[in-house]
This record gives structure tokens, sequence and C-alpha cells, in this order.
């Protein structure tokens, strides 16, 4: 084995500074490379120019495109709302039994989404755990917007969890200290100390969320139905497209690929949890003076 | 208006007890792991001790047998906490973060921004006022962290070795900084630095092993240390054993002849517990220590006697520049030789060398 | 350095090598109901055939090779859009059954067929509907009733386009809560409860027998799927695939979908 392979991890600005790394990775990165981008590069290749546009603003593709961004709003707002205070208690909390929490919170991340898709409807389905219980109170949730919501909540949940407990791990603690010796509250110091800090974390974790929603397909096939306008996201669209209208499904698919570009661009412009560096590289002096205090 | 401190922390074999009169400043130095920031955590409200009170100007921060009791959680305390580095909050102003103490006291928007503006300028950084953490240098990032601990007014300022990690030039800026901002304040300051000790407090508490080996006003520990460490700070050989005659009788069997000091009955020791870490001495012996400098210290390759003289065989375990002289460091105790004397006796560690003093060089006092 | 790029590139190689052979269809669920394909002389047979035909056709493949010793039959099954994509992009198969015309159709005017397809089968839809029929589904009229939860293909697939046609024989306006891609997906939802009802094929019905309950309906009639099958144009085991189809179409073949609720098919 090459020896250099060990070294190369410290980085420089210097574009003549010393880099190891052995030839041959190269080799075996492009060949990586091309696993990706190939399928990708293949798939816009096939698209029909000429009907690009009818065939992405038809009824159908709006109203698909339409739900999805709606239900990836709505379930990254939930992943916020949920995922936050659960990062933080993951993050911060000692007691038992949290590496097994962290653990089974996570699990979405590895599961197959038609599993997924089981177990939601399991549990919010006609016959499922609560299901019975929401269906007496006049809820029904399979074959609805919400089940789509629910089924995107579920697989995208982790991702925002893992990026911003990996931000708070990043030595907030030692500022967190510092403001509740000043006198801040526990709700101050989260408020205006601990989220400022896990902002860009919060931000790439958010983000991440809405791609995965956005992506969502197998959980919302199996939980949610296929409707258009209420549980067919541009992912069943696409996959219904495909049966008959394979221009139709490309054209969408690259939409979709689009989207998830921008998204996965905003996400990685700055690794996620790098708070301290995202503070440092944002404010000039004359920006920071127009400020009022807090 | 004091404080006052008893507390216990099994898990890290920690047990102190201190008091600080009303606008005391008290330096807080020992070897590293002793649980020096054991103790600013348990003041700070940070670390829960096992049992112990805390009582800040009439109030109670914590009573607390086997974990259970009143605690007051550390944002009602009243102890800013400025640490090694400013740790200023990274997406705010300097003058936000000065002003975030008297904000998280509620006071308002406009009255905090005046209040900042105060200490800014007391800390001679009011230039700095927008500038974000990241832009500021160590020195000036400690300046507004100062800033930011006064502007909590805090009744209790904890220091946690606030100059180690700056650069040799902002070292004595800031230090001429607390020095006028810690006068008629109470605080504890953990520092290396015998200088801070003698320069920004009133006394000196010396924490070995989880628990208090010394304290006395500066002045006084650094002339008569009585522990090792006290010792080493000020630059002192020292000896402990049990008073025997004119001198002392060390455990490992040294006698060591020197002038037997006044005031022999006083003790700063705090009861109870023997000084140096070592047991207290049997009953009808007297714990002592024999005090020497460096430089009184001549060093032989062959055992010379003479009666007035005290001589140590010892091996040397270092050798290093001292000033114009090589320090020659065997165990616990060193000596100052010049250069050329050193050649002539050709020392290398691990030399089996002779270690003599005149009895007249020697301090004796109680330990 | 040489060596080690060398080793990698074995490694991805035979990776890729091993993928390869290890599945003969690009995608869905095939069954190789023979040993080895394509091996030694013996005739090997690649067919393509419907979702809905999996049952019949393993078994009819079996007797197949019981037949012809020496021969095996790999088989491949998915919905006829796909199978129909999968062969237009250079699958190698023999053998074409589909659930629908329309799929068969868009082959042949690619000029992908040999000779022309025979209608072997044909399905018609009935209602499924939960064990117990908690919605009391009687007739294709109480598909439209206020608050009952219909799940049915979507238009854009075999099944749901035969749904549609008996909706409008019988001038029924249906609201389903979900438009399913394949009718497996829709006999799912009813199996599992989430749907009252359900508009799938009559053998769905058959192989789910005990788990779901089947309300037949006169209006089904209107809409019956005909499953044409035919030799593929790069097949190059004439003489094998024509003894397939003859089996197929043949009184035993008949036999056996008839066991699994086909109708017959035309000569």
């Amino acid at each position: 084995m090459p020896v250099s392979a060990a070294a190369g991890s410290e980085r420089h600005n210097v574009s003549h500074a010393y880099r190891g790394v052995p030839r041959w990775t190269y080799v075996v990165a492009v060949l990586a490379a091309t696993v990706v981008i190939l399928p990708l590069f293949a798939m816009v290749a096939r698209v029909n120019w000429a009907n690009f546009l009818p065939l992405v603003t038809s009824e159908s593709a709006v109203s698909a495109l339409g739900l999805s961004l709606r239900t990836s709003a709505v379930s990254t707002i939930l992943c916020i709302v949920l995922g936050v205070p659960l990062a933080l208690v993951l993050a911060r909390g000692r007691f038992r039994l949290q590496g097994l929490l962290r653990a089974l919170v996570l699990l979405p991340l590895v599961l197959p989404p038609v599993v997924g898709g089981i177990a939601l409807l399991y549990t919010f389905g006609r016959q499922g755990l609560l299901g019975r219980t929401l269906e007496v109170l006049g809820l029904q949730i399979a074959f609805s917007t919400t089940a789509v919501v629910l089924a995107q909540t579920f697989v995208a949940l982790p991702f925002l969890v893992v990026s911003l407990e990996g931000a708070l791990r990043t030595g907030g603690e030692r500022y967190e200290a510092v403001a509740a010796t000043l006198g801040a509250s526990p709700g101050r110091v989260f408020r205006s100390v601990t989220l400022p800090l896990v902002l860009p974390g919060l931000a790439s974790g958010a983000v991440l969320s809405f791609a995965r929603s956005l992506g969502e397909f197998g959980a919302t096939l199996t939980f949610a139905g296929s409707l258009q306008g209420v549980t067919r996201t541009l992912p069943l669209e696409i996959y219904l497209q495909r049966e008959t209208d394979p221009e139709a499904a490309v054209a969408l698919s690259l939409v979709l690929v689009a989207v998830a570009v921008a998204v996965v661009a905003l996400a990685y412009r700055r690794p996620a949890g790098a708070g301290m560096a995202f503070w440092k590289q944002r404010t000039t002096p004359a920006a920071a003076a127009d400020r009022d205090v807090l | 208006m004091t404080f006052a401190l008893e507390a216990a922390v099994a898990g890290r074999g920690f047990d102190v007890a201190l008091r600080l009169g009303p606008t005391e400043t008290v330096a807080v130095m020992g070897p590293n792991g002793a649980g020096k920031s054991t103790l600013l955590s348990v003041i700070a409200g940070l670390l829960k001790p096992d049992t112990g009170r805390a009582e800040l100007n009439g109030r109670t921060l914590f009573e607390l047998s086997a974990g259970r009791g009143t605690w007051t959680p550390p944002h009602h305390r009243g102890t800013a906490l400025l640490a090694q580095e400013p740790l200023l909050f990274p997406h705010l102003s300097a003058l936000e973060n000065v002003a975030f103490g008297p904000r998280s006291a509620g006071v308002s928007r406009k009255q905090a921004k005046a209040e900042a503006l105060h200490w800014l300028a007391e800390v001679e950084a009011l230039d700095l006022q927008a500038r974000r953490p990241a832009e500021l240098s160590g020195g000036q990032a400690q300046r507004v962290a100062v800033a930011r601990a006064l502007a909590a007014d805090p009744g209790l300022l904890l220091l946690d070795e606030p100059m180690a990690a700056l650069d040799i030039h902002s070292a004595p800026l800031l230090r001429r900084l607390l020095k006028r901002v810690l006068a008629g304040r109470q605080a504890i300051i953990i520092t290396h630095d015998a200088l801070d000790a003698l320069m920004l407090a009133d006394r000196v508490v010396i924490l070995e092993n989880g628990g208090i080996s010394e304290e006395g006003p500066t002045r006084e520990v650094l002339q008569r240390p009585r522990s090792p460490f006290a010792a080493g700070l000020a630059g002192l050989n020292l000896l402990a054993g049990t008073l025997a005659g004119d001198g002392i009788r060390t455990a490992e069997g040294w006698t060591v002849a020197g002038l037997l000091e006044d005031g022999y009955a006083d003790d700063r020791r705090p009861e109870g517990r023997g000084g140096n870490g070592y047991p207290a001495a049997p009953e009808g012996e007297r714990a002592a220590v024999a005090v020497f400098p460096p430089s009184a210290v001549s060093v032989f390759l062959d055992d010379a006697h003479g009666s007035p003289r005290n001589s140590f065989e010892v091996a040397i375990s270092d050798l290093e520049p001292h000033g114009d002289f090589i320090r020659v460091r065997a165990g616990s105790l060193a000596a100052d030789i010049t250069p050329a004397a050193s050649a002539d006796l050709g020392l290398i560690p691990g030399l089996q060398v002779h270690f003599v003093v005149k009895a007249t060089s020697v301090a004796v006092y109680s330990a | 350095m040489k060596g080690l790029t060398g080793l990698l590139a074995a490694i991805v190689l035979m990776a890729l090598a091993g993928c390869s052979t290890g599945a003969g269809s690009p995608s869905g669920d095939a069954s190789a109901a023979g040993s080895s394909a394509g091996s030694s002389g013996g005739e090997a047979l690649t067919v393509f055939a419907a979702a809905s035909l999996k049952n019949s056709f393993t078994e009819l493949a079996k007797a197949y090779e019981a037949e012809h010793p020496g021969s095996s039959v790999t088989l491949s099954f998915a919905g006829s859009a796909d199978l129909a994509t999968q062969i237009s992009q250079g699958a190698p198969a023999d053998v074409f059954a589909s659930a629908d015309t329309k799929n068969m159709d868009k082959l042949q005017q690619a000029g992908l067929v040999d000779g022309d397809p025979r209608i072997f089968a044909t399905n018609t839809l009935a209602i499924a509907v939960p064990r117990g029929n908690p919605a009391g589904i009687r007739s294709f009229a109480d598909l439209a009733k206020p608050g009952t939860r219909l799940v049915q293909c979507a238009p854009q697939v075999p099944c749901g386009a035969a749904a549609t046609a008996a909706e409008q024989q019988t001038g029924t306006h249906l609201s389903p809560v979900s438009e399913e891609n394949s009718v497996t997906d829709v006999l799912g939802k009813v199996v599992s409860g989430e749907a009252d009802a359900g508009l799938v094929y009559v053998t769905d019905v058959k192989s789910a027998a005990g788990k779901v309950e089947s309300v037949a309906f006169p209006e089904a009639a209107a809409a019956v799927n005909s499953y044409p099958i035919a030799a593929l144009a790069g097949s190059r085991n004439g003489a094998a695939v024509q003894a397939f189809l003859d089996l197929v179409t043949g009184p035993e073949g008949q036999q056996v979908l008839a066991d699994a609720g086909f109708g017959g098919g035309r000569q």
C-alpha cells in the first residue's frame, strides 16, 4: 500500500501544497463518478426537447409537482418542529437507552421505503394501531394528503435529526454554559445561542429533509395510494406515466433531477455542522454595525 | 457581602472549603488535575457536587447532602465565568455579546446597549463594538469577554486562566486591565502564573489532589512556601519533614540543618489536613519544611564533609539553561551553577552527585 | 501500483459479470423455472409474461420442460408496459405474453414481433371486497355510493382501462380514493382492509381466495381484456418458440389458464 494514502488529510489553500493522493484512486474515482453521472446523462439525452414544455406543464404533471412541493414543504416544517427538540435531546440529554432511541429514530435512513409504508399502514391505516381510534374520531388518514405528509415525514425526519445533532455536537456546549453563567435562562440560551449556532446545520438538515420528502415514493405508494391532486406526488406520476408515456416520464424525471440538484447544491454549499466557519465567513463590520443590539 | 463554599465531589476526590471577603480576589493555583476547574464549575452551577453548601452575598447557591437539597441553576447565581478562551458568541457583534448579560436580566434593548457601551469603554474596546468575534484578535476578544462578564454584574467573577491562551504581547495588557476591573470585586482567578497571583490576587489558594494544601496572602505564600507546589512557583527548593533540633528530618532520613524562623508558631494551614498532601505529623513531632533557593546549592562529585553544610546524595535528572546559569535538577531539588562549573564536573543526567547547601541558607519553619 | 490498479479493475469486472449472469432479466420478478438457462446444446427459452400470468405460466413452463427434456424456460414477470419497454430496449426474450393488445401492438409496430400475435386468454373484471364485505357491496353501482373507498387501477394501465370501459358502458361515475399502478397494488389494499372494494381481474380474486371475497357483476362483460402472445423477432430458437406457443394455445395450456380463471383464447 502506498504510504502517501494516510498523509493527505490536511487541507491547504496553497495550490502547490503537497497532496498525498495515490494515482490509482483517480482511476477508480472516475469510474465511481461515471456510475452516478452516466445514467443521469443518458436520461437527459432521451428528453424530447420539442415537447418538453407541454409534457411538464400538462394538467396531471403540474398537479403532481404542486402536490409534491406542498406536501414536502409541510413535512419539512413538521421535521423541524419535531426534529429540533429530538436532536437537542439526543445531543445534550443524558438518559438511559439514549443510544437505542437514536438508533431507532435513524432507522428510516436504512429502511426500504416500502417497509416504512407497511409500518405506517399498520399504524395509521384503518386496521392499524392508531387508525381505529382516528376513524372513530372521524379522521381518515389512508388515501389522504395527510398520509403523504406522514410518509414523507417518516422518511425525512432522520435527515434533519442527523444533520442537527452533528451540528449540536460540534462544541456549542461551552457557549451555552457561558451564556447560562451570564444569566440566560435555558429558554433564552436555546433561542439566542444554541439555535443561531446550529442554524447552518439546521438549514442543511431542512434542505435534505425537503429533498428526501420530494423524492419519497415507496412509503407513499404503499400507504397513501395514488390519486391525482390528492396523493399522486411527482415520483408517483412519473411511475405512472412510464406505463404509457415514457417521454413524459423522462421529462418529469428531469424536473425532479433539476430540483434535486438545486437542493443538494443549497445543502452542500458548505458542509453541514460547520457552524463556526459559517459565522466567520458571513459578516462584514459594516453589516454588523447596522444591526441593533440583539 | 461574602462568599462561602464547602463542596465535595466524590467521583473526582474533590473536597474544598473556601471563603472570600467582600472585595477579595483569590488566586487558585495547583498542578493540572488538582480540581481547579471543578471548583469553578461547582461555583458557577455547571457541576453538581455530592454534598456541600455555598452562599453568595446572603443567597444560597446550593445546599446539598447526598445530591439532594437546594440547587440554584447557573443563570440565577450571578457568577459570571470568563474562560481561557473568550467564547464570544460567534453570531453576535462585540456590542451584542456584551449586551447579552443585561438583556438576559430583562433590561431593555436601549438600556442594555448603553451598559454594553459603558463596559466596552471600560476595557478600551469601544472601537471594536461592531466587529464579529471572528474579526477580533485573541487579546481583543478576551477584552470583550471581560466586558461581557462584567456587564452581567456578577456578584462573584470566575476567571479560568484568562491569560493562558493569549500571546506574549496581549497578556500584559489584559493583566493590567484585570488589575483595574478586579479592584473592589469578589473574584476567583485560576492561574499558572505566579505573576498573576501577585498582581491580581489578595490571597492565593494552592489546590492539590482535590484539596487545599496551602493558602495565605500571596506574597507570604511565595516567600515562605509550605507546599512543594508553592515552592515550585516561587522557584525554591523545599524539603518536608519533622522538626529536629535546628532543622528537620525528612522521610528519606535526611537531616537538614537550617535557621529556625521567627513566628514559628503561626499556622496558615487549614485545620484537619496534613499540609502538602502528606499525612499529619505524629503526636509530639511537629511538621516543618526546609526551604532554600537553587542558587545556594553547590554541586560536588564527592561527599564534602563540613558541619554547617547539608549534603544530599542525588541522581541528576535534568540539565537546563536558566538565565546565565545551568539549572541542575535532581528529583524535586534544583541547583543553579555556572556553565563552566557544569562542564568541569562533566554533569550529565543520571550522574550521582552531592547537592550541598550551607545551613545558613536554609530557612526552617512549620509546615 | 500497477498491480493494485489491475486488481481493482479485475474486482469491478468480476462484480459486474457476476451481476449480469445472476439475473437474466433487467427487472421484475424473474424466476428460472429450469436449471441454468442457456447451457449445453439444450433448448433455452426466455419468456416475458404479464404479472397476472405468473401462476399459470410457471406451471406451463414446467410442463414444457417435462415434455422437452434438456430444454429450459426462463420466465420474467412484470407489468406488460414494463416488459414491452425492456424488449424494445433490447432485452433478450423469445416470447412475449401481454395482458393487453396495446403493448403488443407497440412492439409489432416497432418490428420486434415475429409473425402475428395470437389471443390465448381473456380476463374480466371482478369486484374484490375484504372478507365479510364490510361496506356491503353487491353490485357495480354500489361502488359509486358516497363514502365507499374504492381502489382501482389508473386508466393508463390495462386493468384501469377495463374499469373505465365498464364505467362508460354502465353510465356509472366512480370516484376512487386511489388509482394504483398495478392490479396487485389494488388487491393489496383490499386484502389489508384499507379499501372497501377494488376493481381487479377474476384471476386475481381467484388467486387471493380466502383473503378477499368476490362480487361478480354482469357489466364486466363490456370490458374484457385480451391476452396476446407472440414470438419475438430477435429469437433464434424458432422451433422451440413455436412449441411453447402451441403448448399455451393448445388444450393443455387452455386448461391451465381456465383453472386460473382466464377466459378462453381465440384460435
